[in-house]
């Protein structure tokens, strides 16, 4: 017993302030939020969109458009661009209410707006979800487990991950949906009382990410079920999962969109 | 090894093909089921497309002591063969997925079932007699069954309570014993393999990376050596470093994570609680290297991305000291504790013939006591240059599997304390050279799961004509389900996370 308590008192408090503080430090390196200068870009280049592992990067007028859907957040399209004109910032809020606000155009994410009021009145303080795995390598699900340990504890929000559909009130899913796992995911679906909401976590879930155009998988959870809240990322980071959880629960104060690059 | 059939070769090396002879099968059977028996492992069993044939067959066979490998393949002239399973189990898995990929037959296997429940690659030739285009039910077909008045069968899965990967679990019960379990999987599968034909392509590294993304540094390096050897050039001194140092740090993150959920699945919250934390303490490490906690973007073929600077590299070393400091106390608190160890010591055990007959890898096997490891029996990179220590124990129980976690830790911290201190100076990025044609390139790595292996065959254009992946789970899911023999069922989690297999690296 004494050693326990000795043990717990060198291992100290361990919580993250965030988001009544700081949010804890991001890694310098950290790749957040892509910034394109579509000014400097060369006449006909495509390097970047030719680099990219998932074409999410396609040329319209000369100028790149970027699918946050479908990034990866990998180094390819920053290493290719010969005038420096994309880089990733450390901005980490990359979450969003519909697929096609993720489509970059070179101006703002409108970051995710919280639920209506009846599903605010229902879930607002209490949220109980079931994680579906459907082909997730195991990076996103890590990551969704990170915020149930003592450095993150999303239990303090009232968001719980639960073992059974029928005691949720949504479904989290992770991976791109793999045939195989199609069936699993609607029962699974059909099983959560409703009213009922879908977060879609990192860029398979959205999209397909790196197997987006394999006849394995479907492309995302949107081909089985209706997503409400779409988290970017391979994997995102945990605080970006938990920054869009608290958005989407109307928890966070800065609703408004970020400041056009 | 059998000369006449198996081409010998190392880790990290490419061969012509013209140097790996096409040998008649049974000289190849009688060769590769000789080499098992001499107690060689089989790193690798796979079938290729071949045209005027129905398939090649292609076998590497790990000698652990003198740190070769050797390779050879055979033509079959039909979809049947008499299987090798029935004298050398650890081919059983291998078979099954040749027999799903290509529709062949290996005769005589004990369990012939489909491993990833997909189409066969070649039209019109299905083992198990389906007609084109009938739908592939994953987990529907035939389990083992015990039968008897107060036999009943429990099925879990695919999905799980926890936020895990999916996969279903058929437990034959005699009330609370467990008599078999069978595992099925497949639920995963996302054809990695099938997509790399062809390659490299621009999505062949991502994809890579994802293949079991808690082991994105371990498959990525095995990747890179692949392409490395098949292009002749070599990762520079100082890039070879940061990769020990990334695959170590991963190591140490998993570890920590394991020790963890085991703690968790006993009900010692004390350990539970700080591995946790220590887990993505570790994994923040990484991301301190390359900008993503799982190592994403920083492995490359002929070195690394990124270069690791004084101030990274004495930041990180502040880390690495604080962090270990903590994970010793957790792991202490949790070796300590009586009622850790009543729960942890004699569950889940498979004895070491088992698991040597099984072929199993990594933490599962040197917990059965067997002394191998990829980092000291076939090293390649750093760690010829830096040696690991290898730790064992004997037990092959749920305790012998998490105290060895715990040892490796401790050398893992080790060596990247070491690696920092020693940096090798010089560039990360070896330049790129093109990759020969008509070659086939073996590369181990041991990732903290155990031994992955990497086989890549390039066609006349120096593309990939097979690139076969193997993760650690491949060899070890069938040492879980050996290890719930005579428990209770509720044991399972606990023997569950004391595997801690990847789905995804098993599903491809």
């Amino acid at each position: 017993m004494i050693r326990t308590l000795l043990a717990r008192i060198s291992q100290k408090h361990r919580t993250i302030l965030w988001p009544d503080g700081p949010a804890p430090a991001l890694a310098q390196r950290y790749r957040g939020l892509p910034a394109i200068d579509a000014a400097r870009c060369p006449e006909g280049c495509r390097d970047c969109a030719d680099a990219c592992p998932t074409e999410a990067i396609a040329f319209s007028g000369g100028k790149p458009q970027l699918d946050l859907g479908r990034c990866l957040f990998c180094p390819e399209c920053e290493a290719a661009c010969p005038e420096k004109a994309i880089s990733f910032t450390s901005d980490y809020r990359l979450s969003v209410r519909a697929r096609d606000d993720l489509r970059l155009e070179g101006a703002a994410l409108p970051l995710a707006k919280a639920l209506d009021a009846k599903l605010l009145s229902l879930f607002g303080r209490s949220l109980k979800l079931r994680q579906v795995s459907a082909g997730g390598c195991n990076a996103c699900e890590a990551d969704v487990n990170v915020l149930g340990t003592i450095g993150w504890d999303l239990g303090r929000f009232g968001i719980q991950v639960v073992a059974s559909p029928r005691h949720a009130d949504g479904l989290l899913i992770t991976g791109p949906v793999t045939k195989n796992m199609e069936l699993a995911l609607k029962k699974t679906w059909d099983a959560v009382p409703p009213p009922k909401i879908v977060i879609a976590v990192g860029a398979c879930a959205i999209s397909g990410g790196p197997y987006y155009d394999r006849p394995e998988q479907l492309g995302g959870a949107a081909a089985v079920v209706p997503v409400d809240l779409f988290v970017a990322g391979c994997p995102p980071h945990p605080l970006t999962i938990l920054d869009g959880l608290l958005r989407l629960l109307g928890r966070l104060e800065d609703e408004g969109r970020i400041a056009a690059r | 090894m059998t000369g006449a059939v198996f081409t010998r070769t190392r880790n990290g090396a490419a061969l012509p093909l013209a140097r790996v002879p096409v040998t008649d099968f049974d000289a190849f059977r009688g060769a590769l089921l000789g080499d098992l028996a001499a107690g060689r492992r089989l790193v690798s069993f796979f079938a290729t497309p071949e045209a005027g044939a129905a398939a090649a067959l292609w076998a590497v066979v790990a000698d652990d002591g003198p740190g070769t490998l050797a390779v050879a393949r055979t033509l079959l002239e039909g979809d049947g063969f008499p299987s090798l399973t029935p004298a050398a189990p650890q081919a059983h898995l291998f078979e099954r997925e040749m027999a799903e990929q290509l529709g062949l037959k290996p005769q005589g296997h004990p369990w012939l079932k489909p491993v990833r429940y997909r189409p066969s690659w070649r039209s019109g030739h299905d083992a198990w007699g389906r007609t084109e285009g009938e739908p592939i039910l994953p987990a529907v077909g035939d389990f083992f069954r015990v039968e008897g008045d107060e036999v009943h069968e429990v099925a879990v899965g695919p999905v799980h309570a926890g936020v895990i990967e999916p996969g279903h679990f058929r437990f034959q019960c005699h009330g609370e014993r467990v008599f078999h379990l069978e595992i099925a999987l497949g639920f995963q599968h996302r054809g990695v393999e099938e997509s790399l034909l062809g390659g490299p392509h621009r999505q062949t590294t991502a994809r890579i990376e994802t293949l079991a993304g808690d082991t994105t540094i371990g498959h990525a390096t095995a990747f890179a050596q692949a392409v490395e050897a098949l292009s002749a050039r070599s990762a520079p001194p100082r890039a070879q470093a940061i990769r020990g140092i990334a695959l170590e740090l991963e190591r140490l993150a998993n570890h920590a994570g394991d020790l963890g959920a085991l703690a968790g699945d006993v009900g010692f919250l004390p350990t539970a609680s700080f591995c946790g934390r220590l887990r993505g303490d570790f994994l923040n490490m990484t991301a301190l290297l390359c900008g993503n906690r799982f190592g994403r973007g920083l492995v490359r073929p002929g070195g690394t991305l990124v270069d690791l600077d004084d101030a990274l590299a004495a930041e990180l070393g502040r880390r690495l000291e604080e962090t270990m400091t903590d994970l010793r106390g957790a792991a202490e608190l949790l070796f300590g504790a009586a009622t850790v160890l009543a729960r942890f010591e004699g569950t889940g055990r498979v004895d070491p013939a088992t698991a040597e007959a099984l072929g199993l890898v990594g933490p599962a096997a040197r917990g059965c006591g067997i002394d191998q490891d990829v980092r000291r029996d076939h090293p390649t990179g750093i760690y010829r240059f830096t040696h690991v220590p290898v730790m064992t124990a004997h037990d092959g129980d749920v305790n012998a599997r998490a105290f060895v976690r715990w040892l490796e830790a401790q050398r893992s911290h080790d060596f990247v304390k070491a690696q920092l201190a020693s940096l090798p100076t010089g560039t990360i990025r070896a330049q790129e050279k093109p990759i020969r044609p008509e070659h086939v390139a073996i590369s181990l790595v041991e990732g903290w799961r155990g031994e992955i292996c990497h086989v890549a065959v390039t066609d006349a254009e120096g593309r990939f004509s097979r690139y076969k992946v193997v993760d650690p789970s491949f060899h070890n899911w069938m040492g879980l389900a050996m290890a719930l023999r005579n428990e209770e069922i509720s044991d399972f989690p606990l023997c569950n996370k004391s595997f801690n297999l990847s789905y995804c690296g098993h599903d491809l």
